[in-house]
């Protein structure tokens, strides 16, 4: 069932998220998102026993790749060249290890 | 209306086909109109005359040359900003892809080329598709050509607006919740989401990709018909498009199916909520409909008031999985704040994206976090079947079903932005189509009382395109609304 009082916990929910949020954000997202959440809570006055989850609009199943055969593909210039950062064909980032 | 702007496809490719006018000629035409008012509209984010001029000289020389492509030969097409288009900016009107340029064609793209299209310019919309005003671009708000105080709709409001001011000839938009339809009525033009699967989705930048679907802006029926034919087919690029099914030469079904139909009116569309203006517009269409000898059936959908909070977790669920990609490594944003790998992200994140993307990642991701998933993800899964169920029972005794678009005409400019519940329930009628992957499409209905354009939704079966747009196209040849053009 859903919760008594819908409330999101911003700070929890903003790192699952890796967003980053200044206070004021957070203040007035939370306030909203508490709104919309209690709006949410009439699903929980629909019996849903025994319905499957619809997850796509068609009954569609397993989809096979027809054939994976090899086709022209982009330079590598050509991609590196929309990264904010590159050197030598590769992305730079920052420094990710210690 | 002697203006080569505001003249529809089919007119303009019978003028082609007589040499009595040239792409080059009605491509110079949607530029100087579009030099001369979108000051005013805002619709475009980029145009790029040069381009254009040049895919419509090809066009014309391969007219000179005996090789016309078909009816979208030399037409200038305008093009939503989350579409790629080779070669041009793809920034969805985001901050995020602020210096994105696309190497690549979407598919549509690509088969609009090969009808002989003119892709022409990047149309203005909300951020990553998501609002219902387009006063979340992060670049410019774009203004209702009809009344420039109150906004065109959206999240397509660009793609509208162009059309209504006589910008293109036609353009295309994305649908998510009714992200063509409502702008298409509040803006007094033709706009049209196909079934769910017929059009790829290869190069639609992605927010809810169990519910986007590309689609068409026009001033009538019969040039939806036409644009359609020419995008829909199953594409390798794209698991989730479908092998058309049914008719699809929709320009022979308008000329063949004259009715009379067996149509819908769902009583739960037209309660709490509905401007009187437009519950009284719509009653009129349908008392149309009657005098044409169709028999209007009152059914039933039951679940449509769960259609809000169903899509908004379901579209948001996955919106905050697709836009994880957008992590300040590769083509987005990259703060300068940032140190390491976490500072990468979350400050690259919360530069580059707004108000309402970050308001609905937050959702997304809360609706999908541990503890909470089988309350508000998985219910809202179930009862999307639910919804899907009263769609089905209710074809089983009409062929389409006919709905007011929008609750309201436009409204002023300003006033949903502190509201975003407010702003939701504005998609009320257009949502639960989308989360039954069902085909629709608006079409001018009238005007209220202070000129305000209004919208009638014809919801169709699955892949029942051909019955959806000859039921639309009926209204639309016995009216002169989609003929209006605003005064700017």
């Amino acid at each position: 069932m859903m919760p008594e009082k819908p409330h999101i916990d911003i700070d929890y929910v903003a790192n699952l998220a890796r967003l980053d949020l200044s206070d004021d954000e957070k203040a007035k997202l939370g306030t909203q998102l508490d709104d919309i959440l209690g709006h949410f809570d009439k699903l929980s006055t629909v019996d849903v026993e025994g319905v499957e989850p619809m997850a796509h609009a068609h009954r569609v199943f397993n989809v096979w790749r027809e054939g994976d055969e090899p086709g022209e593909t982009y330079a590598p210039e050509v991609l590196t060249k929309m990264t904010p950062e590159q050197r030598d064909n590769q992305v730079v980032v920052p420094k990710v290890v210690e | 209306m002697s203006d080569l702007h505001f003249k529809t496809i089919s007119e303009l490719s019978a003028l082609l086909a007589a040499g009595e006018t040239t792409s080059v000629a009605i491509t110079q035409s949607v530029i100087d109109r579009t030099a001369a008012v979108d000051d005013k509209v805002k619709a475009f984010l980029s145009t790029d005359a040069d381009d254009a001029l040049a895919q419509a000289k090809a066009s014309d020389e391969r007219r000179a040359a005996g090789n016309p492509l078909g009816p979208l030969d030399g037409i200038p097409i305008g093009i939503k900003d989350t579409l790629a288009v080779k070669d041009q900016p793809l920034r969805c009107a985001s901050k995020m892809l602020e210096n994105y340029v696309s190497p690549f064609d979407a598919t549509c793209i690509v088969k609009l080329r090969e009808a002989g299209a003119v892709i022409w310019g990047r149309l203005n919309m909300d951020e990553f598709a998501m609002g219902s005003s387009t006063e979340n671009s992060a670049y410019q708000t774009t203004a209702n050509p009809w009344d420039l105080d109150t906004i065109p709709g959206g999240s397509s409001g660009g793609s509208a607006a162009a059309m209504a001011a006589g910008e293109a000839i036609a353009t295309l938009g994305t649908d998510t919740g009714g992200s063509i339809r409502q702008p298409a009525a509040l803006c007094g033009v033709v706009g049209m989401k196909p079934t769910y699967g017929l059009i790829s989705r290869y190069g639609l930048v992605a927010f809810a990709s169990s519910l986007d679907q590309v689609g068409p802006f026009t001033r009538t029926v019969e040039d939806a018909a036409i644009l359609m034919q020419a995008m829909l087919g199953k594409d390798p690029l794209d698991s989730t498009s479908i092998a058309p099914q049914g008719e699809t030469n929709y320009s022979e079904a308008l000329k063949e199916k004259k009715g009379p139909w067996k149509l819908g009116v769902p009583r739960e569309f037209f309660g709490e909520g509905i401007d009187p203006e437009v519950k009284a517009n719509i009653e009129k269409a349908i008392d149309w409909y009657k005098s044409q000898g169709c028999e209007i059936v009152d059914i039933s959908l039951p679940h449509s008031e769960l259609a809000v909070p169903v899509y908004y977790i379901v579209a948001t669920a996955e919106a905050s999985s697709n836009l994880a990609r957008f992590d300040g490594v590769r083509y987005t944003h990259r703060s300068e704040e940032a140190k390491d790998a976490l500072t990468l992200f979350t400050k690259s994140r919360g530069e580059g994206f707004g108000d309402e993307v970050k308001r609905r990642i937050i959702l997304g991701t809360y609706v999908l976090s541990s503890g909470y998933y089988d309350a508000y993800y998985l219910r809202a899964q179930k009862v999307r079947r639910l919804i899907l169920g009263d769609f089905e029972t209710a074809f089983e005794q009409v062929d389409a079903i006919l709905t007011p678009t929008s609750p309201t005409p436009a409204f002023k400019r300003g006033e949903r932005s502190d509201d975003p519940l407010a702003m939701y329930l504005s998609d009320i009628y257009t949502i639960s189509v989308n989360l039954a992957g069902l085909p629709a499409i608006s079409v001018p209905s009238g005007f209220t009382e202070s000129g305000l354009p209004i919208g009638l939704q014809v919801i169709g079966k699955a892949f029942g395109e051909a019955d959806m747009f000859a039921v639309a196209n009926a209204f639309e040849k016995a009216h002169d609304y989609a003929q209006q053009t605003p005064k700017l």
